[in-house]
């Protein structure tokens, strides 16, 4: 497989919500190139009649009561590994415009 | 003295007979928490540990006493083990060894902690890993490298590393591991205890950092087979905040002597674990063990699973798929690291998760992100979904004819701090293990000898949810090699 662009590398790291250096950029370039060329070997097998396997116990909707269950995490705690708070609130950049 | 015989002496007795002996008021719970945090005091320069939970192993192993003195035992009653920082538990920070989750207090409990604590058993402290899980070395831990326990200049595997090494060092009688392509087979190969890896779903995965959802594991890493028994005994079933989780085998995962036999049984030695690419001294250790269970009884033939060559690339499509998504919750606003300064909310996201992830984090978000894309989601994402049926049909038709399969767990004896820098090559050191992931059978590592006193491991394989033959297999297997 060819080597990434760097335009591309960038675009990936956009949508992954990532800010890379010029450094990790040309690294990347490198790294992700070999990687995606060894999983490339896929491609050529022949998977005609089988279905992709997306989870393997077999289970479907499975179903519990929808009721509110105690398992002892408070307001107090779980706000306590907020970053930002106000009020009791997570507080956070501004939304919308 | 080998070095397995060293390590022997620091061992624990094995977990039933350590119960037995509080319940008897041989010894008190407090006393077994103080050797275990005494040993992972002394044995600080391997740096397994990322915290001990100290003052909250002790005030439990007080209560535990008491409970104890009221006649109410538990079935791991005192027992001190130690967990993968990934999973939430009290007592110290929970990081995944990450710097994004760097001072996380748990707000509450995974499953598999507390059904532990139920039963008694006293979390001591919480083991290294690699980042998230992403490794097979401890070497992308944010923090730092634990160091194996027969060569410091070496690595322990990964990600369990931190584990690992608490087992084999005597720090506790067992740890509590996540298993997602390998990381409690392959450290316990390299490091030289049990590692197992239940089927999936057998053990909620409630409160568990998660890696890649479809393939992510929670099992014990142990010094006995009987030990990691008892273990997943205690924290399999169905849960409710888990919605993945199976039934449990109605006769249970605690060994019956009298079925843990090799005599009749049929185990196929994966040829394709066998060439190419293995260290020749692993091989020699293989062949060795392999003449050990014919002479025992076993029969042993060769098998070939022609699709076990596509595994590796096939799990670094869909592990990095599942990985980017899971990891995209840490955006820097609820939880976590958080750059405050940013000008904006978007930015706020970038600058956090630039920050707060590390190279190799970054690397698999973003392969996850380029397989997951429109234009590449069929030719990547679904295609290895689909070879994955190809090799889970494979293993469905080759049970059919033995009982188990054995090879080696990793490809080489653990290799130097440092020594994969390449990350690809990394990647390699997963090649046996990550296929039993994508298919969610049940496998384990066992210690099966040495080459330059340096342990090899022998992984053995069965059948979805036949953990409790896997395990009689593996307990025999044991002992033979022993």
């Amino acid at each position: 497989m060819a080597k990434l662009s760097r335009e591309y590398v960038l675009k990936l790291a956009q949508l992954a919500r990532l800010k890379l250096t010029n450094d990790e950029i040309e690294l990347y370039r490198d790294e992700l190139s070999e990687i995606l060329g060894y999983v490339d070997q896929l491609q050529k097998v022949d998977v005609k009649n089988l279905v992709p396997t997306y989870q393997v116990t077999g289970l479907s909707s499975v179903m519990r009561k929808d009721e509110v269950v105690n398992y002892g995490a408070n307001q107090a705690k779980l706000l306590k590994n907020v970053p930002a708070v106000e009020a009791s609130q997570i507080k956070v950049k501004r939304v919308l415009g | 003295m080998s070095p397995f015989d060293r390590l022997r002496k620091s061992e624990w007795p094995a977990i039933a007979d350590i119960v037995d002996q509080v319940s008897t008021g041989k010894i008190t719970a407090v006393q077994l928490v103080d050797r275990a945090l005494k040993s992972i005091d002394e044995n600080n320069g391997y740096r397994a540990i990322i915290a001990p939970t100290s003052n909250r192993a002790k005030q439990r192993a007080k209560e535990v006493d008491k409970q104890i003195a009221k006649g109410k035992i538990g079935r791991l009653a005192g027992v001190p083990f130690i967990t993968k920082d990934n999973f939430l538990a009290f007592g110290a920070d929970t990081t995944a060894a990450s710097n994004i989750l760097k001072g996380f207090d748990a707000p509450y409990q995974s499953t598999a902690i507390e059904r532990l604590e139920a039963e008694g058993a006293i979390c001591v402290a919480k083991a290294n890993l690699d980042a998230f899980g992403h490794g097979s070395s401890t070497e992308n831990s944010d923090f730092f490298t634990t160091l194996n326990p027969h060569d410091k200049q070496r690595v322990p595997g990964g990600s369990s590393g931190g584990p690992a090494a608490a087992v084999v060092l005597g720090m506790a009688p067992f740890a509590l591991g996540t298993d997602t392509g390998g990381s409690n087979r392959q450290p316990a190969s390299l490091s030289g205890c049990v590692g197992y890896k239940p089927t999936y779903g057998l053990v909620s995965r409630s409160g568990v950092v998660a890696m890649a959802s479809s393939t992510d594991t929670i099992g014990p890493l142990a010094s006995r087979v009987d030990d990691a028994a008892l273990i997943i005994d205690v924290i399999a079933g169905q849960d409710k905040l888990d919605s993945t989780t199976i039934k449990t085998d109605p006769k249970g995962y605690v060994l019956d002597p009298a079925d843990s036999r090799l005599v009749g049984r049929k185990i196929g030695l994966v040829k394709q674990f066998m060439g190419d690419g293995l260290g020749s001294d692993v091989k020699q250790v293989i062949e060795a063990a392999v003449k050990k269970f014919e002479k025992a009884g076993a029969k042993v033939e060769i098998i070939s699973l022609p699709s076990l060559s596509l595994a590796l690339a096939a799990y670094y499509i869909i592990v990095p798929a599942e990985i980017s998504s899971n990891l995209s919750r840490y955006d820097g606003q609820r939880y976590g690291y958080s750059e405050v300064g940013a000008n904006d909310l978007v930015n706020s996201y970038i600058l956090s998760r630039s920050n707060g992830f590390n190279a190799e984090n970054k690397r698999r978000i973003m392969i996850g992100t380029h397989v997951l894309s429109s234009g590449y989601y069929d030719a990547y994402y679904k295609q290895a979904q689909t070879v994955r049926t190809k090799i889970i049909n494979e293993f469905k038709d080759v049970f059919k004819k033995v009982d188990v399969l054995i090879g080696p767990t990793a490809p080489t004896t653990a290799f130097k701090i440092g020594q994969n820098s390449d990350p690809l090559e990394m990647y390699l050191s997963d090649i046996m293990t990550v296929a039993a992931s994508l298919a969610g059978i049940p496998a384990i590592s066992i210690p099966a000898g040495t080459s330059k006193n340096l342990p090899v491991g022998l992984q053995i394989m069965a059948a979805s949810q036949h953990d409790r033959q896997l395990l009689q297999i593996a307990k025999a297997a044991g002992e033979v090699l022993a």
